[in-house]
Formats: C-alpha cells, sequence, structure tokens
C-alpha cells in the first residue's frame, strides 16, 4: 500500500494484489500502540494504521487498482503474473513487479509439537484479534521477542491466562517495556528455558520445561511439567521469497536478516531489473521500516518507469534518512550486520 | 535484572524520580531504560519536558522545571512505560494507564502491584478517564501510601473470596 502510495502520486499506475479479503496484512491483527516516531504512525495501533494506510489510497483511486481474494501463484522471467481469485485464473503482464510478501513463522522442534493447540503466534492473533476466538485457556508462550512479549499481553487483555514466557537465550529478546508490562501482571519470563516436549491424547494437556545451560544444551534434572490447553510458538520469522524463486532472483543466506533474503541494492531492486521487494521479505523488521521501504520503493519504481515525482530527491533522502534513524539503535545492529553482509554479497556478484 | 526478568532495579527505578521537593507538584516518571527507536512521549508533550532529540533511539529524559504531569505521555507511550506521581502528604497520587477490562470503578479500593508483579498495597481508585484521545488506553489516578512510592506499578482488580 505504502509503495503503491507513492508510485502512484509521482503518476504510476499500479495494481496491487493482495491475498486476503482486505488489505493491510499483519497490521489488522496488530492492537498495540505501534513504536518509532510519528512519521511511521508511532503511538497508533496497527489495526487503524492499516485503516489510515487504506485512506491515503483513496484519492488516488484513477491510479491504482486492488485485487484482494487473489493468489498470485506463477511469476515469470518476463513479468508475467499468473492470478488465482475464486474460480479467475488471469495472466497479468507487468513493467515492474513490486514483491512485498512478507514472512512466515517460523516452527520450533520438539516432541509432539503436531498437538493440537499448539499454534504460532500470528495464528493466536488471527484467532483472537480479528475473529474473537480464544486459542485457550491456559497459555504458554514460547519465545520473548516482540512478538511473544506483545502477544503474551493481548492474551491476557483477553482474558487468557499466561502461564510463562520462555526464553531459551540467557536476555529477554525484544524491548524491556514490553517485558515490564507483562511481568508486572504477574507473568514470569522464564529465560534459559525452552519447552521439551508436550504431553496430551487428543490435544496438549500439559507441556515439558527444561533450563538451558550457556550452550543452550538442556540440563538433565532440571525439566518441569506445566499444564497448559495450549502453546504458542514465537521464535522468530522468516523472509518468505516463494515467488522471487520461480524467475531465479539471486539470494543469500543472512541469518540476521532471518533467512534466505534476496540480494537487492540501495533502491531495493532484486538481481533481475525492475523487479523489487520491501518490507520483511528482504529482511525481518519492525512495521515501522516496512512502511518507509515501501515508500521509498514506490518513488523508485514509479521513476523508473517515467513518472518522477516532483520532490524526489527530498523525499529520498527523507526516506533514506528515516530508516537510517531507525536502524541506529542496538535494536537495529542485527539488521545492519545483515544489511552489511548482504552489501559484500553484491560485489562479489 | 531488567534483560533477564523485566524488572529494573530499584535503584534503575529511583534514578528515574525526581527529589522529594519536586514531587510535591505531579511529574511523570518515564521508565524507558533501553536505547529503542521510538519518540511520542517527546512528541506528544506539550510542554517540550521530554527530551529525545533526532535519534529516536535515545532514552527520554525529563526536564523536571518543565514538567507538569499532565499525564498526555501516560497514554502516549507505546510502552505504557510511564506513570505521573504527586507526593499527597502521606500518600502518592499516581496516574498510570491502564488497558485491561473491567475498568476499576471510582471510590474502589484495589489492589496496588509492584513491578514483580506481587500485590502489595491498597489502591484507592480517584478517577478513571477515558476520553477519545486517549485511543483506548485508561488513565486511572490512585492514591497510595507514600511508602511505596518507588514500589507501586499497577492495580489488579481484587479477586471475591
Amino acid at each position: 500500500m505504502c509503495c503503491a502510495k507513492t508510485a502512484a502520486e509521482a503518476g504510476q499506475t499500479c495494481l496491487i494484489i493482495e491475498r486476503n479479503s482486505r488489505l493491510g496484512g499483519q497490521l489488522v491483527k496488530q492492537t498495540h500502540m505501534f513504536f518509532g516516531s510519528e512519521k511511521q504512525y508511532a503511538k497508533t495501533r496497527g489495526i487503524d494504521i492499516s485503516n489510515l494506510l487504506i485512506n491515503d489510497l483513496n484519492g488516488l483511486e484513477e491510479k491504482v487498482e486492488v485485487m484482494t481474494d487473489a493468489t498470485v501463484v506463477g511469476l515469470y522471467p518476463d513479468k508475467v503474473l499468473t492470478v488465482l481469485q475464486g474460480e479467475k485464473y488471469v495472466k497479468i503482464r507487468a513493467k515492474a513487479i513490486v514483491v512485498a510478501t512478507g514472512a512466515s513463522e517460523k516452527v520450533l522442534a520438539f516432541e509432539n509439537n503436531d498437538l493440537p493447540g499448539i499454534y504460532g503466534a500470528g495464528a493466536v492473533q488471527t484467532l483472537m484479534n480479528v475473529y474473537g476466538v480464544l486459542p485457550g485457556q491456559d497459555v504458554v508462550m514460547v519465545g520473548s521477542g516482540n512478538i511473544g512479549l506483545i502477544v503474551s499481553y493481548q492474551l491476557i487483555q483477553a482474558g487468557v491466562r499466561v502461564k510463562a514466557v520462555l526464553e531459551a537465550a540467557p536476555t529477554i529478546g525484544g524491548y524491556k517495556v514490553h517485558a515490564s508490562k507483562i511481568k508486572r501482571l504477574g507473568v514470569d519470563i522464564k529465560t534459559s528455558h525452552t519447552i521439551l516436549k508436550a504431553i496430551g491424547k487428543d490435544h496438549v494437556e500439559k507441556i515439558v520445561t527444561v533450563r538451558l545451560d550457556e550452550a543452550w544444551r538442556p540440563i538433565f534434572g532440571s525439566e518441569e511439567e506445566m499444564t497448559v490447553d495450549a502453546v504458542c510458538i514465537s521464535v522468530g520469522l522468516t523472509p518468505m521469497g516463494n515467488l522471487l524463486s520461480m524467475i531465479n532472483v539471486e539470494t543469500k543466506y543472512i541469518s540476521e536478516l532471518g533467512g534466505l533474503v534476496p540480494i537487492i541494492d540501495q533502491n531495493n531492486e532484486t538481481s533481475i531489473a525492475n523487479v523489487f521487494v520491501c518490507g520483511d521479505i528482504s529482511g525481518i523488521e519492525e512495521a515501522s521500516s516496512a512502511i518507509v521501504e515501501g515508500y521509498l520503493t514506490g518513488l523508485v519504481v514509479a521513476d523508473r518507469l517515467g513518472n518522477r515525482h516532483p520532490l524526489y530527491h527530498e523525499l529520498m533522502k527523507d526516506y533514506h534518512s528515516q530508516l537510517e534513524n531507525l536502524r541506529s539503535g542496538p535494536f537495529g545492529e542485527k539488521i545492519r550486520i545483515g544489511l552489511m553482509k548482504m552489501m559484500g554479497g553484491k560485489d562479489k556478484c | 535484572m531488567l534483560n533477564k526478568t523485566g524488572v529494573p532495579s530499584l535503584e534503575e527505578v529511583k534514578a528515574i524520580f525526581p527529589d522529594r521537593e519536586k514531587l510535591k507538584k505531579p511529574k511523570a516518571i518515564v521508565e524507558c531504560y533501553e536505547e529503542i527507536p521510538c519518540n511520542p512521549c517527546s512528541t506528544s508533550c506539550p510542554f517540550d519536558a521530554i527530551y529525545i532529540g533526532d535519534d529516536i533511539n535515545s532514552c527520554p529524559v525529563v526536564d523536571f522545571d518543565k514538567c507538569t504531569g499532565c499525564a498526555i505521555c501516560v497514554y502516549n507511550c507505546p510502552g505504557l512505560a510511564i506513570v505521573v506521581a504527586e507526593n499527597k502528604g502521606e500518600k502518592i497520587r499516581f496516574k498510570i494507564p491502564y488497558e485491561l477490562l473491567p475498568l476499576p470503578k471510582v471510590g474502589e479500593i484495589w489492589e496496588g502491584v509492584n513491578r514483580n508483579g506481587d500485590i502489595i498495597c491498597e489502591a484507592r481508585i480517584e478517577k478513571v478517564l477515558m476520553s477519545p484521545k486517549q485511543d483506548k488506553t485508561a488513565l486511572i489516578h490512585v492514591l497510595v501510601d507514600e511508602r511505596f512510592v518507588h514500589d507501586f506499578i499497577t492495580i489488579r482488580e481484587v479477586k471475591n473470596g
């Protein structure tokens, strides 16, 4: 949406293809206030940000077309996309393509991790915040990154007991303000702990936790049982680049960015000319960065196709500096290292 | 330890409080000990009393001479990391953010809770504010005993029986 906005403002026609029935991606299930600065809608709740972004497109109907409930099932080197929308299967040829498919949740290997009642944190948010369905009454959260901490808080808000947050690392992964927020509501965050196995017949009934040593090895004898009816797994995200692999975009495994990512330049262009990316597909970050990347990529794409935004240089400078600012603190270190590794990879090509 | 449990030490808490004299007027207590990219407390303050600067990762610094304790930052902080405290003799009046249901009612006695999640005192509800500009974060005014000034952080509904 952000990308379409700046591109359309520059005079570029564009088509947004969305798998879900409404635009907004993950924002629609984020009920908490966002961080960042006001330029990235800080202090606004995610669900309200998605509505603000949709409203931004409202004046641009002449330039922006939207297809919802439509899945891109194929991407070809001549920039032909095949799209499945209900029973309809259509081919679309584009001059440029921006892939903003985001990321998927990582899974965790443990005994019985396929028992009903074991969810990814994103699924819990969708169930609870979009459809109003509780995942269980007694939940354990595995992972203390921002998503794990925030979803724990949202579970408490929904009236669910969060029995504990388990974190395999020796320190909490996410922002400490999120950690403090659930700790004061009585939830223990157990660092150097993980889930060993789930127990249950038709549904998870109990889990066994274990303490880990400095080398992340389970400490024998430290196992403990915990009675739960749901387990929420929040152990990170990995970029979703399936479409890009269909046209052999060059990729690189960069763990700091969440896994296999397309190699891109400063303007988010991939190894294939006029194929761009923005958001988590090129590295796991906060939503605020994805918003700015979208605005930036929209300008670049429009410019490439002959529609330069009147404020191109000023806006580009602003977006680059916003991204730099968002990534400059200790929490941006991983993404900075990741981007450096990517640039290193680019030089070698 | 903050990065292992989510609980700051008493020293860390004391360091963000103004001196006792200043606390006779309401002042914002900003519990943001970590450099994260975020600045709504600073940009929402009508009195320019919270400084972050150009690098939005910097930790906020409160100018207690400028802070009026208006509590606008309390519901604008996405981390719910700000309260306002004011010394009223034997009591402290806190203004806290609250995002759970049910909301307390004025006059009720709720449980006062510390940063570790333990019940430590009684908390008398003085005001419950929820205007559209607060965007669904309620602002609760609550009185607790003065000796809990560095311990009290939030309230919990008294469970029956």
